[in-house]
């Protein structure tokens, strides 16, 4: 399932602790729902017209005391091992700082590297150490099952394992003012060889993980519009969460007004269907200002013209 | 209205000699001010209910052009204060507590009725106050509604109002705790000894002394946000040598026995509507009793479980962790107890009945998520997610929520002494549960998923469980207005109720519907257990 990703060593000690649960609350759920409604069908009033009066029965209530407490008591030790595992960073972790405030992430590596997306290496631990500058702040990577809370004048501290390479995203989990569910960033997890060289590198040295994929863009591989622009190399150029790259971004484009360059002279429009079928076919025609004249005219068919600008609309 | 031959006025005629607007305003009869609590609350929910839909509206991403994201972050605080504070936790307690429990132990009135009516009027008050800061000073508050320092100290919204709020509602809440407390020791009928008292006044009773203990609590809390934000006293903002995590430890030291202020009430009508329609007495009638007390107990001790990412020390995690498994075992108890009732009885299947049931399962699903959370681990990744969202509402919702629908279902006929539509009240079922179901199931997968609480804008990998959440919220509201449409309309149209339709034998079936002003023409003596069917179900 790819909602259930386990993407670090901790998510699998999570997930462990919540299939035994889920496994003990679905037994208990259809047992109940399953004894009211075969209660009240065996004894309702037409079958069973005169109820007995049962008062109670003491071996039954310490039944359902002790069993419940028992099994109460396995989860909640599950639960703490597991989590003592989730917090406990190996001695030979690289720690990195990572300092949140309204509305962005930083992070800062040992040898006085910044990014502000969290470069990983495959299968070595990494320990953060979070801080806030402003508010509190809630630093989560829901594929690593990791969550931590970023307090001004503390420093705590959480660490995780990558499993697999990819791009994951980091969601700020407590609410801090007007862009809180703007306050994203990724985990990006490449092998240990292409951090290293990052890593190590001066300013020119690329950034890992260039070719990888986010969540929100593997999910749109099933979308036809998605697939076509990847097809036509647009994404090459054009991003859809709001980055700008060579070109402008996709995000919230469509109804924005633009400023484009027709023949050198400013002219401002709106983007509506008519503009980007024009922009697609025609792209030197009118160009966004502040973006080189780059863009390549892109052939294609009316019915694939129509997949990519409802692919567009739905791109707030 | 109706008048039978020879008996006394209902309460809704005799308003004590005082008339017009004063024998609403100016009463003390505990039923009267039953009601005012309940048309306020019901008015106040479907506010809340308004504010629910249209977040979910924006969640299907058209609407983002219409709502900004201040807005969309002062709609869930508001969402938030007005449910909780006007809603759930005044709850069960100050519509069917104020109504029903003097009757239930055989008492004209509450102990101290003017006290009660002033309850009201902290409560009217309160809500004012929290309407008024949505409109004055820098706008509605946008931290939502557990106003977490630092950020509640520097949002320029107007917070310092909406706290000022909760807290003239927190006298509301310890008088009526006050009120309840009293009653129960001092004017039980001749003969009701405590364990012959109904279970819904042992939640009553143990609801009211967490009201009692904890809101004072909260009240302080709330009273250093305001020196915070007025003459910046320094506690808990941390420029100033403040410990935010202070004001989280304060804030949930009410904020959790607070949930079960909203859900013990809830679990007492359960306990009197199942032996009604069983036709027996409930099972383990002490059991349950002692297991509110328990809740109220341990319950107070679990409070850090909504802290286990903010960077406690791991032993507290472990404690608190601990004692959360613990409070889960009364609520499964009762479940336990609740089910064994229907075992060998003669039960008559009504709407009260099947809302009734529909709770235990909803409450079942609200617990066991409840469990998941308490479980370090599992905590880690769902904590503040929409899980959280979720199984928030499957035990407040489902939970005390439909249990204040079966309560209503079960003593409307004895409120208004007119019956309502049962077919009406069926239909508003359906909607009802599928609607709730697809709304907050969603809510647990997009948890699950990582899906953020209070998120304005969300990635694309959650849509579809948004978009499944939405359409359940539609059909939600559907069953709302169906369900309280068929209530008013019985209100005013209503057939003419029995005194006693349900065949129950606990006090209240044994006065008229409506009740007389002082309920009793005589006070009754008690001799036997408070489910004591002698007929066994038989006419």
């Amino acid at each position: 399932m790819e909602w259930m990703k386990q993407a670090s060593t901790s998510a699998a000690k999570s997930d462990a602790v919540f299939f035994y649960v889920f496994g003990l609350s679905v037994v208990f759920l259809i047992f109940i729902t399953a004894l009211m409604i075969w209660f009240v069908v065996r004894y309702n009033k037409t079958r069973h017209p005169q109820a007995e009066q049962i008062e109670g029965h003491t071996g039954l209530e310490i039944l359902w005391t002790v069993v419940p407490l028992v099994l109460f008591m396995t989860i909640f030790y599950y639960g703490w091992t597991n989590f003592d595992y989730m917090r406990q960073a190996p001695r030979d972790s690289m720690q990195v700082l990572v300092t949140a405030r309204q509305w962005s992430w930083t992070f800062k590596y040992p040898n006085g590297k910044q990014s502000d997306k969290l470069f990983a290496p495959l299968n070595k631990p990494m320990k953060l150490e979070v801080r806030s500058a402003d508010v509190v702040h809630g630093f989560a990577v829901a594929a690593f099952r990791l969550k931590i809370d970023a307090v001004p004048s503390r420093g705590n501290t959480t660490w995780f394992q990558a499993t697999q390479p990819g791009i994951y995203d980091i969601q700020c989990t407590v609410i801090c003012g007007v862009k809180h569910s703007e306050m994203l960033s990724h985990v990006v997890v490449v092998p240990e060889e292409e951090f290293k060289a990052w890593y190590f590198g001066d300013e020119r040295a690329p950034e890992p993980g260039k070719n990888l994929k986010t969540a929100a863009q593997a999910g749109h591989a099933s979308v036809p519009g998605y697939s076509r622009l990847q097809d036509k190399g647009c994404l090459a150029c054009h991003s859809t969460d709001g980055r700008p790259m060579v070109g402008p971004t996709f995000k919230g484009l469509f109804g924005k007004e633009e400023v484009v360059l027709v023949a050198g002279a400013p002219r401002t429009v709106t983007v509506d269907e008519a503009y980007l079928r024009d922009a697609i076919l025609r792209p030197r025609e009118a160009i966004v200002q502040g973006y080189p004249p780059a863009m390549p005219p892109v052939p294609m068919a009316p019915a694939e013209l129509a997949e990519v600008v409802d692919y567009l609309k739905t791109l707030k | 209205m109706i008048v039978a031959e020879g008996r006394q006025p209902s309460y809704l005629e005799d308003a004590g000699g005082k008339t017009g607007l004063m024998a609403w305003l100016g009463t003390t009869d505990h039923k009267r001010i039953g009601l005012m609590y309940l048309y306020a609350m019901v008015a106040f929910f479907f506010v809340g209910v308004g504010i629910g839909l249209v977040m979910r509206l924006v969640q299907l991403t058209t609407f983002q052009k219409l709502i900004s994201a201040q807005t969309y972050n002062a709609l869930f605080t508001v969402h938030g204060v007005i449910m909780i504070f006007l809603f759930v936790i005044p709850g069960l307690p100050a519509v069917f507590g104020n109504f029903f429990l003097p009757i239930l132990v055989g008492a004209k009135d509450v102990f101290f009725p003017r006290l009660n009516l002033a309850s009201w009027y902290f409560f009217m008050a309160g809500a004012i106050l929290a309407v008024l800061s949505l409109f004055t000073g820098g706008g509605a508050p946008d931290t939502g509604w557990s106003f977490y320092a630092p950020f509640s100290i520097k949002t320029g919204t107007n917070v310092t109002l909406a706290v000022f709020a909760a807290f003239v509602l927190g006298f509301s809440s310890m008088l009526t705790g006050i009120n309840f407390i009293t009653t129960i020791h001092r004017m039980r009928a001749p003969g009701m000894t405590w364990f012959r008292m109904p279970l819904f006044c042992w939640a009553a009773y143990a609801t009211s002394w967490i009201q009692i203990l904890a809101t004072p609590i909260v009240a302080i809390t709330l009273v250093l946000v305001m020196l915070e934000r007025l003459v910046g006293i320094g506690i808990f903002d941390p420029a100033k040598g403040g410990d935010p995590v202070l004001y989280q430890h304060l804030f949930w030291i009410y904020s959790h026995p607070a949930v079960y202020i909203m859900i013990l009430p809830a679990m007492g009508a359960i306990s009197e509507i199942l032996p009604t329609y069983a036709k027996r007495p409930i099972f383990g009638y002490k059991a349950i009793a002692f297991s509110s007390l328990s809740i109220a107990g341990v319950g107070s001790l679990v409070w850090a479980h909504h802290m286990f990412t903010s960077g406690m020390s791991e032993f507290a995690n472990m404690i608190f962790s601990l004692l959360t498994m613990l409070v889960a075992i009364p609520s499964a108890i009762k479940v336990f107890n609740w089910v064994s009732t229907l075992y060998k009885g003669s039960i008559d299947v009504q709407p009260a009945l099947v809302y009734a049931l529909t709770f235990i399962f909803l409450f079942c699903i609200g617990g066991l998520t409840g469990v998941m959370n308490g479980a370090l681990a599992i905590d880690v990744h769902i904590h503040d997610t929409y899980f959280i969202v979720g199984h928030f509402h499957y035990v407040m919702f489902g939970g005390t929520g439909f249990a204040f629908f079966a309560a209503l279902l079960h003593w409307f006929p004895k409120m208004f002494g007119r019956m309502y539509s049962r077919k009406a009240v069926y239909a508003a079922w359906g909607p009802l549960f599928v609607g709730f179901n697809m709304l907050y199931f969603s809510m647990l997968v997009l948890g699950m998923m990582g899906m953020p609480r209070r998120y304005y804008l969300h990635l694309p990998q959650y849509h579809f469980g948004h978009q499944v959440a939405t359409v359940g919220s539609w059909l939600l509201a559907l069953g709302l207005l169906m369900f309280f449409g068929a209530l008013l309309w019985a209100i005013f149209k209503g057939e003419k109720a029995e005194d006693n339709p349900w065949g129950g034998v606990t006090l209240e079936w044994q006065v008229p519907s409506p009740p007389p002003l002082e309920n009793f023409e005589e006070i009754p003596t008690i001799e036997h257990g408070p489910y004591h069917f002698p007929q066994g179900g038989k006419a």
